[in-house]
């Protein structure tokens, strides 16, 4: 760089020519212009703003011009510098982004390409109906209580009200299990249980003191041979509460409650006497058609098969709960009482998912439970 | 049963509009479950009419032989003239009445008649069977042949009573009345409000010392023996035809006279009646039990060998009946065709034991309708009004003569009350009815009640299941309307959720279910020879079985020690199905019997059980484990666009393993392993820690090519099963969190060659130990085998991540924690680092 000329005269150095600085940035402004890629603005770059650029060295020169003058030229060369660089910016980002365009467009792909790489697993549409039928008891405060399949006939017939010679003993097939050597038939007082209402008993043995209120989903057996109707091995949902004041109105707006959460708030139970041993009065419990929605009744343009056009449901039994049932469970029913429902899950999942035959839900085909996921 | 609206209205004056289906209505609502309404003679239209059969012409040639008849039908054909028929009965005469449809008549079923071309000859009409009127199985094994009394040209369909409804009612255990026109008519009555005529109200002789001779031994099983006698029984008398046709519509079929009367005075009154040939008896009529081996051939021809608990009726020479629920063939009412018919009957209306003749029953496999009804309970002081109405249909219908002699042996005993809170219904239900409503209620279903606050209520006579105060409950809450309950909801106390195990349960399920398996939900039932196909050795503890006494089928007479038998029939069937790339899972209890059988004893139920007590019932049931299996087949990753597939293969088995003990909170051990179903050198051992022991939870890996083959299954199947509540043992309960550091990860790859027997979990172990509290991770990211490390031999590449929590770590300090792992697996494992 030269030293400082104090006698050196701005005007006479031509590259510092206001019309020589408005030339070298017209230049580089064009060259910009001009460059159609990022590769030409490359070399614009250097050329007009690089080390060796016209003004690059103009600016230089700056430093021989006498003080008076230096002042002029700096701002004279600075804007035009600075508008060089803000013209070479604006150029560069757009180049970049025509670039970009064009590499997105070249990397679209077709997203309506299937992918099937892995399947969806799914639960059983039985599990899952079962959870979810105890899932609105447990949110109104019942306990989910167990047992276990292979259960004493105790727990499975006497202890609910049913003696050894009931007729109601008789109206359920029981598969007996073999005792000890020497005993036969059924005589090992141990059964495949018929239904969940065991866990009743034992709910009542093991919290020992009411209140209780708990509902047993599960797994039952009956000597049935599977068709499209019967199935040897069904799942029930059972629910006991016990309590001091329990009514038979607590037990419809019980299962009113659990229609609606289930089917939808428009729903209701109906009950009909019934019999069963374990309760006492006993009725059976329908909910309107969820199908039909009783629409169907009266009216043979628009039959209902879910319902046979009866407009009601039979969901299953349900009652008070026999005082002698809280008696061998050492409730006292002077002080206690209880209702209790069961019904079979399978028959719910065919109506509300309109399932035609029971083997579907028997046989295991993925084609059938994949559809259902994780909850239903 | 079976109810005939036309009969029932016989009791109760219901309004002439009501249908079938109001009545069924009705009596849902009282708790009878009519469960149809048979329209009898629906569609049926004339004419109908009584012919008289005036010739008959066997034609010939035909396959079957055919009848040319001329019958004579009145004016109902309009002419008066013969009606020419085609029939092809053969079991009428000439002179006989008979049923003819005419043309424009139009039959059950839609079945229009016209005169048409049939054999020759053209048919102006048929003559009918029982059958073809929609009458059901009238026992005379062809066309109607009607009594010589009905005139010719008499409208048929109104003779016949072709025309009703019949409610069929499923009548439940406790309601034993309900199976008699009488306790329908009962309820009818309540249901409507109306008057019943109740035809138990007869008048009936006072007993006396003449009748048949009765000796009651076992009053205990019969309580209540009534004998009367009829004499002069016209062989020849036939059962008229509105006797058919209640017994008809009611579903028995008609026999003789006799018989029909005494199942007719059964249907009426509920009472069930035997009638004894007096001939055939000798002596008197005992009841007793049974010795052990007697020996009765009953009416149904079967040889019947007698328990000792058996109640049979006798006469001298021995049992002549099983007491309420089959009579003996030697005492049977002679049919009115043999040549020597009966004329004299006792006719027996007797109150049996419940249990006792449900025991019989049972114990003979013979249910008879008898049985049926002594089991749910007969009216015991129905017996006497039974023996008279069959008494007097047998003198009207039969010409017989009544005997004064009246037996009637009575074993005392008490009327039986109950005692309840006036307010008890009000408590049971929820709903205020009032003392008022429930006594009225109450006298309705025939009780006698007394008392203010505190009713004394002695129930009827006919309803042996209202013995308790909720009983007398269900009966007020029936009658004023199931459908008027409000609907209140109880106030549970606040509960806990679902416990800790019922949420692993479905975290189970959603994890294998997240991890592409669907659930499949097999039978237990399996037979013994699945063990073979498993290859399980002889003495497998898996092979002890729960045995079933009455399983469905012989050839699974046992409950599963394994889930894989039934989610690998469901893999095949739907590998046979054309679904190939598969993954199931399925949890759920196997059982095992305990190592000493025991009987479940059938506890006391008036009190609470001890707790020893339930203990042995435990005792006596078998050990029930919850286990969870996959299975897997085909594809595990599809082939696609995308690129390769990816066959399943033994590591998908064991990470579903992997998956369960990280939904359990358990650390799972991993080793190699042997156990039948799986492939020898393909068989991982899953191994938990609990209580500091460690204990083997199942299996995993690849199937064994022999299983594949015997299971018929896609080669290569992989499976895992593993006991589910001893994994959910070894959990570890809550999760304390992890420290995570926010200084730079320094990260150290090391190639380790060991000889190739040397698990690389093992390798792993060491490495970890030997690096210190600064290893952050490791991962095993490459295994190497070839020429380069010699035969025998592989390289196991990993990546240690270091870190530390509060610095960040020199080159230096990595190094050493690496060299320090490389040493002690080195040590330990005889590993040499790659490259050295």
């Amino acid at each position: 760089m030269s030293a400082p000329n104090k006698s050196y005269d701005p005007v006479e150095v031509e590259a510092l020519k206001p019309e020589e600085i408005e030339r070298m940035r017209d230049e580089a402004l064009a060259a910009f212009a001009a460059a159609d890629s990022l590769d030409a603005l490359q070399e614009a770059k250097v050329a007009h703003t690089g080390g060796t650029s016209p003004l690059a060295l103009a600016n230089r020169e700056i430093g021989a011009l006498p003080p008076q003058a230096k002042a002029e030229a700096g701002k004279r060369v600075g804007m035009a510098r600075g508008a060089v660089s803000k013209a070479l910016a604006a150029r560069q980002s757009e180049l970049e982004a025509e670039r970009d365009a064009r590499v997105l467009v070249e990397e679209a792909v077709d997203v309506t390409l299937p992918y099937d790489r892995t399947a969806a697993g799914a639960r059983h549409p039985l599990t899952t109906m079962m959870e979810r039928v105890a899932d609105v008891f447990v949110s109104m405060g019942y306990e989910v209580a167990e047992g276990p399949e292979v259960e004493a006939e105790w727990f499975n017939f006497d202890a609910l009200n049913f003696t050894p010679d009931h007729p109601a003993r008789q109206m359920q097939d029981t598969f007996f299990v073999q005792g000890p050597e020497g005993k036969t038939g059924d005589e090992s007082g141990v059964v495949l249980r018929t239904h969940t209402s065991p866990v009743q008993a034992r709910a009542l043995l093991e919290r020992r003191e009411p209140p209780v209120y708990i509902v047993c989903p599960g797994r039952v057996y009956r000597t049935d041979e599977l068709d499209a109707t019967h199935t040897p091995v069904f799942h029930q949902i059972e629910l006991l509460a016990v309590d001091e004041g329990l009514t038979m109105a607590d037990l419809k707006g019980t299962l009113d409650h659990m229609v609606q959460a289930l089917f939808g708030p428009d729903m209701k139970t109906r009950l009909r006497p019934n019999y069963f041993p374990f309760t006492e009065p006993s009725a059976e419990m329908d909910m309107v058609c969820y199908v039909c929605r009783g629409e169907s009744v009266g009216n043979p343009d628009r039959p209902c098969r879910t319902c046979g056009s009866e407009g009601w449901i039979e969901l299953g039994g349900c009652g008070m709960v026999n005082p002698k049932v809280l008696t061998a469970c050492g409730v006292d029913p002077q002080k206690y009482s209880g209702f209790a429902f069961g019904f079979g899950i399978e028959r719910m999942l065919m109506f509300r998912h309109n399932v035609e035959d029971m083997r579907d839900m028997v046989e295991g085909d993925v084609r059938f439970t994949r559809p259902f996921g994780m909850e239903i | 049963m079976r109810v005939p609206l036309s009969w029932l209205r016989e009791y109760v004056d219901l309004p002439a509009t009501e249908t079938g289906r109001d009545v069924q209505a009705k009596l849902i609502e009282v708790g009878l479950e009519v469960e149809t309404v048979e329209q009898l003679g629906g569609g049926l239209k004339g004419p109908l009419v009584v012919g008289k059969v005036l010739t008959i012409e066997e034609l010939e040639g035909f396959k079957k032989p055919i009848r040319f008849c001329t019958v004579d039908v009145g004016t109902a054909n309009g002419t008066g003239e013969p009606q020419e028929i085609v029939c092809g009965a053969r079991n009428f005469a000439v002179g006989d009445k008979v049923v003819v449809v005419l043309p424009g008549a139009v039959l059950p079923g839609d079945f229009a008649i016209a005169a048409r071309k049939t054999y020759g000859k053209t048919s102006h009409g048929m003559i009918c069977s029982g059958d073809e009127l929609g009458m059901g199985d009238d026992g005379s094994g062809g066309i109607i042949v009607l009594p010589p009394e009905h005139e010719v040209g008499t409208d048929a369909i109104e003779l016949l009573e072709l025309v009703d409804e019949v409610l069929d009612i499923a009548v439940t255990p406790d309601r034993g009345y309900a199976l008699s026109m009488r306790g329908v008519a009962r309820e009818t009555a309540i249901a409507y409000g109306l008057p019943l005529r109740d035809p138990a109200l007869l008048d009936v002789p006072a007993p006396n010392s003449f009748g048949y001779p009765v000796k009651i031994s076992d009053p205990l099983g019969c309580d209540r023996f009534t004998a009367r006698t009829v004499t002069g029984l016209q062989p020849e008398a036939r059962s008229p035809i509105w006797l058919k046709r209640r017994l008809q519509k009611a579903g028995m079929r008609p026999i003789s006279l006799t018989v029909d009367i005494a199942n007719y005075v059964m249907l009426e009154l509920g009472q069930p009646l035997h009638t004894y040939d007096r001939s055939q008896i000798q002596g008197t009529i005992g009841v007793r039990r049974a010795e052990q081996g007697e020996k009765l051939t009953t009416l149904d021809g079967a040889k019947r060998v007698l328990d000792a608990e058996d109640l049979v009726i006798t006469d001298d020479r021995g049992p002549i009946g099983l007491a309420g629920v089959m009579g003996g063939a030697n005492t049977e009412i002679a049919d009115h065709d043999a040549e020597s018919g009966t004329t004299d009957v006792v006719i027996e209306a007797a109150h049996f034991d419940a249990l006792s003749v449900a025991r019989t029953a049972r114990r003979h496999k013979l249910g008879s309708e008898a049985a049926k009804r002594y089991e749910r309970g007969v009216d015991p002081q129905a017996a006497s009004a039974a023996a008279q109405r069959t008494v007097d249909l047998l003198v009207l219908l039969a010409g017989g003569t009544a005997e004064a002699g009246v037996t009637e042996i009575i074993a005392p005993t008490a009327p039986r009350t109950i005692t309840m809170p006036a307010d008890h219904p009000d408590k049971v239900a929820g709903v205020t009815y009032g003392r008022e409503t429930v006594v009225r209620r109450l006298q309705q279903v025939g009780c006698d009640v007394y008392g203010q606050d505190d009713l004394t209520v002695t129930v009827p006579s006919w309803r042996p299941d209202l013995a308790e105060p909720n009983d007398l409950a269900e009966e007020v809450i029936r009658l004023e309307g199931y459908e008027n309950l409000p609907s209140t909801l109880p106030k549970p106390p606040a509960g806990r959720g679902l416990t800790e195990r019922q949420r692993l349960h479905r975290r189970v399920g959603r994890a294998l279910a997240g991890a592409g398996y669907v659930e499949a939900l097999s039978y237990p039932f399996i037979g013994e020879n699945v063990f073979d196909q498993l290859g399980l050795e002889a003495d497998d503890p898996n092979r002890r079985v729960v045995e079933l006494v009455n399983p469905l089928s012989d050839e699974e007479p046992a409950l599963r020690t394994t889930l894989l038998p039934g989610l690998l029939s469901a893999l095949r069937r739907n590998d046979g199905r054309g679904s190939h790339d598969l993954a199931l899972f399925e949890t759920g209890l196997v059982f095992h019997p305990r190592d000493e059988l025991k009987v479940a004893v059938r506890l006391p139920v008036d009190r609470r059980p001890t707790d020893e007590e339930i203990a042995s019932l435990t005792e006596a049931l078998p050990v029930q484990p919850r286990h969870a299996a996959v299975v897997l087949a085909g594809a595990r990753e599809q082939a696609g666009w995308w690129g390769k597939g990816r066959p399943a293969d033994w590591a998908d088995a064991v990470e579903a393993a992997r998956t369960l003990a990280r939904e359990a909170g358990a650390e799972l051990i991993v080793d190699q392993g042997q156990y039948g179903p799986w492939h020898p050198g393909r068989c991982a051992e899953l191994k938990v820690v609990i209580d500091g022991d460690i204990v083997s939870v199942g299996h995993a890996g690849e199937l064994h090519p022999r299983v594949v083959k015997a299971f018929g299954l896609p080669a290569r199947t992989c499976a895992m099963e593993l006991d589910l509540d001893r994994l959910e043992q070894a959990g570890e309960g809550v999760l304390r969190a992890p420290r995570i550091s926010a200084f730079p990860v320094a990260t150290q790859d090391v190639a380790l060659v060991v000889d190739k027997e040397v698990p690389a979990a093992v390798v792993e172990y060491y490495l970890t130990g030997g690096a210190g509290d600064l290893l952050e991770s490791i991962r095993l990211f490459d295994v190497f085998e070839g020429e380069q490390i010699g035969a025998g031999k592989k390289s196991l590449a990993y990546a240690l991540r270091f870190r530390a929590a509060d610095r960040t770590l020199t080159v230096d300090e990595a190094s050493a924690a690496r060299d320090a792992a490389v040493a002690l697996a080195a040590e330990r494992t005889g590993a040499v680092l790659r490259g050295a």
